[in-house]
């Protein structure tokens, strides 16, 4: 069997604060471990050779997973990766979120997150490193209690077996002794990925069972002992700070408790919800809405199509763009231009929250469990080792839940009352309180030889800076974001000359966020677009002329090959029924979209078919990948036929499913997903479908109807 | 003071009768897989059932609901049809995130019990009312339709 | 009764609701809470009965007849007291109502001196001895207290009500307050008293469909609080009101010959599958809620779906004894193609018959206002 082998630093994981890591035992496992479980780094305790995996004595194998599972599969996909190296079976283990500490930072997002699809990427390594230290350690202290040679030694199913004698211990059986042994400072092997028996192989969620039957606990799921429930209504217009409350009639509802406030909102506290709810609205609030009640969508467009002239910071030069386009045979111009978008998961923005003067803990379904401790210790004023964050299932994550502004609200609201406070936001508080994907506006201008192949391409981006208020240090020391050089720099075509400059603009009235594919999913409905575009004028197939820019490109030219083969490219359609193609490479991964589209006079669009060819190296459990892809595309579809946040005077005009549409399953495609043999690494695979889904859309719109689609949504008023 | 059935189990609330009759099981008698989406009808995570029919809790005011029983997704045990969309939503691996499901199930079951052979049409009537941020519909419609095959 | 007109969003009677009147203006209805200086605080017993019944507020301001006291002048001075009183016991709020916005020659108030002698009956209805105690009540309660004629009576050239079309449906406000005579194909001769009862109490009627639009306010704040001897009594009366036929009957598909329909494949189809089976079903049952049953409603017999797309653009709220109906706003979010396509699929589904509402018709609804 060949061994590949790397490098394990020592106890890398368990370090934290002071050793001491709290726990919660999901759903599945609840039956079989207490609800809290505590870690100490003992050597004589339970073996846990690292931040992932913990053996008791008692046989149960506990898996603590450094990724949040928000619908993504990855509590599934990350336990794979153990259990493989660990030799033990998904059905002999339980599986933990990851508490907030050190040991599990996502090195590329700089904190403890779950983000950007790099999940897989992220621990693809790590995880199976984890299981094997953990592994090899219970071999050895097999072979010091057999006293035999560890080569004689194989483990299977949780089991170490002597395999000339056939004795056999489990991995319960060696916990205490394997706990004493040091752990190992060299290179652990790790099994050769032919041996492969649960990665590439497709597993059945872990977390299903209990999401079918309803015992899945998500952040708004929690009880507390003598918990109460609040609801919250924040300055309408952001910025805006609380002038003057008149609770007299709320505090008449039956079952409302308390009213609480802070600087820019109110919280009405109740036995249930709805009494909360019915306080809420009994409220006669005065808020001085400060300078941004002026805002509207006006505003924002016209701030961000101005910036389309004037002084930029260049972001990417290759070769003479504009030499290359000033003496080409054919100029294509084009500005494109994207909405602020909502995340509106199907789980409303909650937060539970108890403080007491020892200990504050938190009940909450984050992306970002660090940042949330930390602002929850710096509310209270504790130390944070002192606050306990308990991470949640999360009802739909998209990004709203890499911000944690909800938490600081609950806790505020949270330290004036002595019990256990459940805040949840109304659906229209979620919807007019959340921060936005970015609105932005992009102008490029591509030349085309007289055979119609691209020699220049010049872009400019105009938008916000997420990277600046998220993560400061991530700022390029020229001023640029780079998650806007996603999917347009980075693309899967040799171009010889390019040229990208970006004028910065940040949305006045709102915080832009990120959103589902990040810089992926705006920056490939642009380039995909203006590729046809450049087709179009070249009068070649948008396939083909894709196919001719991808010669030394072999993975984008598979994928691109397979999507248009399955989705019979180039066949006849009836009338009003277009096909659009979208190639990309973001997270790592390529992905080759079709869609077809049909169009009614009456301007009504109707997505018959998506085929998309994915080849994102490596796959861990590949019904999860198809999973991602669908869901994806779903996603990324309902905001591109009909979502946009939209202001008038400060205030967000989206208040609840109503006036923010979503898909319907009777407004779904029929979704193919073909997936690409490959040993590559893994890709990231969660946004990509979204990413794929404007572009895809808008071309094949734009095949159906001769006429192009250049501002999001595609049904709205603005296209 | 109101007496609700409620999975088989009679329970004395004293709570408005204006409060909503999912708010009533998650806050007051502690049944928390039924879920708060939208609070108007629009996304179907709060469906139940009212005397076997499927009901958006989040808008059926508790003193309308009188003595016909209640199902969550918590009281499903002993329910032949339930267990089969169980099983199929399992073998498809149809959850994401998995807010919604409660009121996708919910909705499923209703739907096959008056109709356990339904057309792709009757499916998307029966379950277009309910809203999935993760797009799982492709695997809903095909779980139903092994349940319908199944059966 | 326009709702309550003194009433704008739950800030219930001290700020003016307005009245659009197509070619005239825009009315706001005054405060009239207790405060003193904008309200009615001033007003003694005769100053208050000469507005309400008489149309002449202090100082000799003729009130026009957006505020109905062409009917209230048919109501007994003791029911006139009784509301003051009832008015005098809120607490003030300091409010001036907008200023009204009206063209010549109706912004004339003096002119009203004539239109009064034109018009207004001179006091209240003495009980006719030929009939029962209950249509006489019934009628008090329609005719003056109730002035139901003010929106279900067409009015003529000069506002006035049309004394050969009475209760025959009238345009308002962009709603069209239905035919309420006895006709059966177009008025209410066709309903049972318990409907009838029933629709006026509650704002529902199993298979009449509910209220919405400016009736849904008169349920919300009005009818539904009164005696069900008054509501029988309203009954009894509206029963004997002669039939005046209109132009529209009222189609209806009953749930069960639904069930048996094929299916229609469109666009409004799909949508209402979407947006609306969740509350409503598709065989118009309703599903958590009866007031959610659309089965019967007369908004969907109409073929111009005039108050189904205002209901679809507004949304609406309907106050009961069970808490507050609301029906979702669609207009912000959907295309007026989309809304014209769910209005023509509803009629044709529950309503057995073509819609033909436009795109247009929608965006007119959008304002507010019928094309």
């Amino acid at each position: 069997m060949a061994m590949t082998t790397i490098a394990v630093s020592r106890r890398q994981a368990l370090a934290g604060a002071g050793g001491l890591l709290m726990a919660v035992v999901l759903p599945r496992a609840r039956s079989r471990a207490a609800t809290v479980t505590r870690i100490v780094e003992d050597q004589t305790g339970p073996f846990a050779p690292n931040a992932f995996v913990r053996i008791a004595p008692d046989g149960s194998i506990t898996l603590i997973l450094p990724n949040v599972e928000m619908g993504q599969g990855i509590y599934t996909g990350e336990a794979m990766l153990i259990a493989e190296e660990l030799d033990v079976g998904l059905d002999q283990i339980q599986i933990e979120a990851a508490p907030a500490d050190e040991a599990y930072v996502t090195k590329a997002l700089g904190t403890e997150a779950t983000g950007g699809s790099t999940s897989t990427i992220a621990t693809w390594k790590s995880l199976r490193e984890a299981g094997a230290v953990a592994r090899t350690l219970l071999i050895r202290a097999a072979a010091d209690r057999w006293v035999v040679d560890p080569a004689s030694c194989q483990s299977e199913a949780g089991v170490v077996r002597h395999v000339p004698t056939g004795r056999t211990l489990t991995y319960g059986e060696l916990a205490v002794e394997a706990a004493a042994l040091p752990v190992p400072s060299g290179p652990v092997a790790l099994r050769d990925p032919s041996t492969f028996r649960l990665i590439g192989h497709a597993q059945h969620r872990l977390d299903g069972p209990a999401k079918v039957n309803g015992t899945a606990t998500f952040g708004i799921d929690i009880q507390q002992p003598d918990m109460k429930i609040g609801t919250v209504a924040a300055c309408p217009v952001m910025g805006g700070v609380l002038l003057h409350v008149d609770d007299r009639a709320a505090r008449q509802v039956p079952g409302v408790r308390d009213v609480l406030t802070i600087g820019n909102a109110v919280c009405v506290v109740g036995d249930h919800y709805w009494a909360a709810r019915k306080g809420l609205e009994a409220l006669a609030i005065t808020w001085d809405e400060g300078v941004n009640a002026t805002v509207s969508t006006e505003t924002v467009y016209r701030q961000l199509h101005e910036a389309l002239q004037g002084p930029a910071i260049v972001a990417n030069t290759k070769g003479d763009a504009k030499t290359a386009i000033k003496g080409a045979a054919a100029r294509v111009e084009a500005v494109y231009q994207q909405p602020l978008l909502a995340h509106a998961p199907m789980e409303p923005i909650n937060c539970t929250v108890h403080v007491t003067p020892e200990r504050c803990d938190v009940w909450v379904g984050t992306q970002v469990p660090m940042r949330a401790r930390d602002a929850a210790a710096e509310v209270t004023g504790l130390p944070k080792e002192k606050v306990f964050l308990h991470n949640q299932y999360i009802g739909g994550g998209f990004g709203r839940r890499l911000e944690h502004e909800y938490v600081t609200q609950a806790v505020q609201f949270a330290r004036q009352v002595p019990y256990p406070l459940k805040v949840i936001w109304s659906r229209e508080e979620d919807l007019t309180m959340d921060r936005y994907r970015p609105a932005y506006v992009d102008h490029l201008v591509g030349g085309l030889d007289a055979h119609g192949k691209l020699v220049g391409l010049s872009h400019r981006i105009v938008g916000p800076a997420v990277v600046a208020r998220w993560a400061p240090e991530a700022l390029l020391p020229n001023g640029v974001d780079d998650d806007l050089l996603v999917a347009t720099v980075e693309t899967p075509y040799a171009i010889p000359a390019m040229f990208l400059d970006y004028a910065r603009r940040e949305t006045p009235g709102v915080v832009t966020a990120w959103w589902r594919g990040v810089g992926g999913t705006r920056g490939v409905f642009v380039i995909e677009s203006f590729i046809d575009e450049l087709a179009a004028s070249a009068k070649v197939d948008p396939v083909a002329f894709r196919r001719r820019m991808t010669e030394d490109r072999p993975r984008a030219r598979a994928v691109l090959d397979l999507a248009a083969e399955k989705a019979e490219w180039g066949t006849t359609l009836p009338e009003g029924v277009g096909r659009g193609v979208a190639l990309q490479y973001v997270f790592g991964s390529y992905l080759a979209t079709v869609m077809e589209v049909e169009m009614s006079t009456m301007g009504t669009v109707r997505v018959r078919r998506a085929v998309v060819a994915v080849d994102c190296g490596r796959v861990v459990n590949p019904d999860q990948v198809v999973s991602q892809i669908e869901g994806g595309l779903i996603f990324g579809l309902s905001a591109a036929l009909f979502n946009e946040v939209t202001l008038k005077n400060g205030r967000v005009q989206e208040k609840n499913f109503n006036t923010y549409r979503v898909l319907r399953m009777n407004e779904s495609p029929a979704i193919e997903v073909h997936l690409i043999d490959s040993t590559e690494d893994p890709g990231g695979i969660g946004e990509t479908g979204t990413a794929a889904a404007a572009a895809a859309l808008a071309n094949a719109m734009a095949a159906a109807t001769g006429r192009r689609y250049r501002r999001l949504p595609l049904t709205g008023p603005q296209a | 003071m109101l007496t609700l059935q409620v999975n088989g189990t009679a329970h004395q609330v004293d709570v408005p009768d204006d409060m909503p009759l999912l708010w009533v099981l998650r806050d007051v008698l502690g049944l928390p897989g039924t879920k708060f989406g939208c609070g108007i009808g629009q996304c179907g995570a709060c469906t139940v059932h009212v005397d076997g029919k499927a009901v958006r809790a989040c808008s059926l005011p508790v003193s309308l609901v009188g003595r016909r029983p209640v199902t969550t997704i918590e009281g499903l045990a002993e329910d032949e049809v339930a267990a089969e969309v169980t099983k199929a939503w399992l073998e498809i691996d149809v959850v994401q995130c998995g807010y919604c499901q409660p009121g996708q199930i919910m909705a499923a079951i209703a739907l096959l019990k008056g109709n356990l052979h339904p057309s792709d049409d009757e499916i998307d009537q029966a379950m277009s009312g309910n809203i999935c941020r993760c797009g799982t519909y492709r695997r809903i419609r095909a779980a139903i339709r092994n349940v319908a095959g199944a059966v | 009764m326009r709702g309550l007109p003194h009433e704008a969003g739950g800030r219930a009677l001290r700020r003016g609701r307005a009245f659009d009147l197509p070619g005239i203006g825009t009315i706001y209805a005054p405060n009239i809470t207790p405060d003193s200086e904008t309200g009615i605080g001033r007003y003694t017993d005769a100053q208050f009965d000469s507005a309400v019944r008489r149309g002449v507020g202090p100082g000799w301001r003729h009130l026009y007849p957006v505020m109905p006291y062409a009917s209230y002048v048919k109501m007994t001075e003791e029911d006139v007291r009784a509301i003051r009183a009832y008015l005098m016991s809120l607490r003030p709020v300091h409010a001036p109502a907008p200023a009204n916005q009206v063209r010549f020659p109706y912004n004339i108030r003096v002119a009203m001196i004539g239109w009064n002698l034109l018009y207004r009956p001179s006091g209240p209805l003495p009980d006719d001895p030929g009939r029962t105690a209950a249509w006489n009540r019934g009628r008090y309660l329609v005719e003056a207290a109730g002035h139901c004629g003010e929106c279900h009576t067409p009015r003529t050239m000069l506002q006035a009500l049309s004394m050969t079309k009475s209760y025959a449906g009238a345009m308002i406000d962009g709603w069209l307050a239905y035919n309420i005579s006895s006709d059966v194909d177009s008025g209410i001769g066709a309903w049972s008293d318990t409907q009838l009862a029933a629709y006026l109490s509650t704002g529902h009627a199993d298979g009449r469909g509910t209220a919405v639009g400016p009736m849904a306010d008169v349920v919300s704040h009005s009818l539904r609080f009164l005696t069900p001897e008054d509501v029988a009594a309203m009954v009894t009366y509206l029963r004997s009101l002669p039939a005046r036929r209109s132009d529209e009957t009222i189609g209806v598909v009953s749930p069960e010959t639904l069930a048996q329909l094929a299916p229609i494949h469109s666009n409004g189809e799909r949508l209402f599958a979407g947006a609306c089976t969740g509350c409503h079903l598709t065989d118009g049952h309703g599903r958590q809620v009866d007031f959610a049953a659309l089965w019967g409603a007369r908004s969907l017999g109409e073929t111009d779906g005039r108050n189904l797309v205002r209901t679809m653009v507004e949304g609406g709220t309907l106050q009961t004894a069970h808490g507050a109906m609301v029906m979702p706003a669609f207009g912000p979010e959907y295309r007026n193609q989309d809304l014209a396509d769910i209005a023509n699929y509803a009629i044709s589904h529950f309503g057995n018959r073509e819609g033909h509402v436009t795109a247009r018709d929608v965006a007119a609804a959008r304002g507010g206002v019928s094309p």
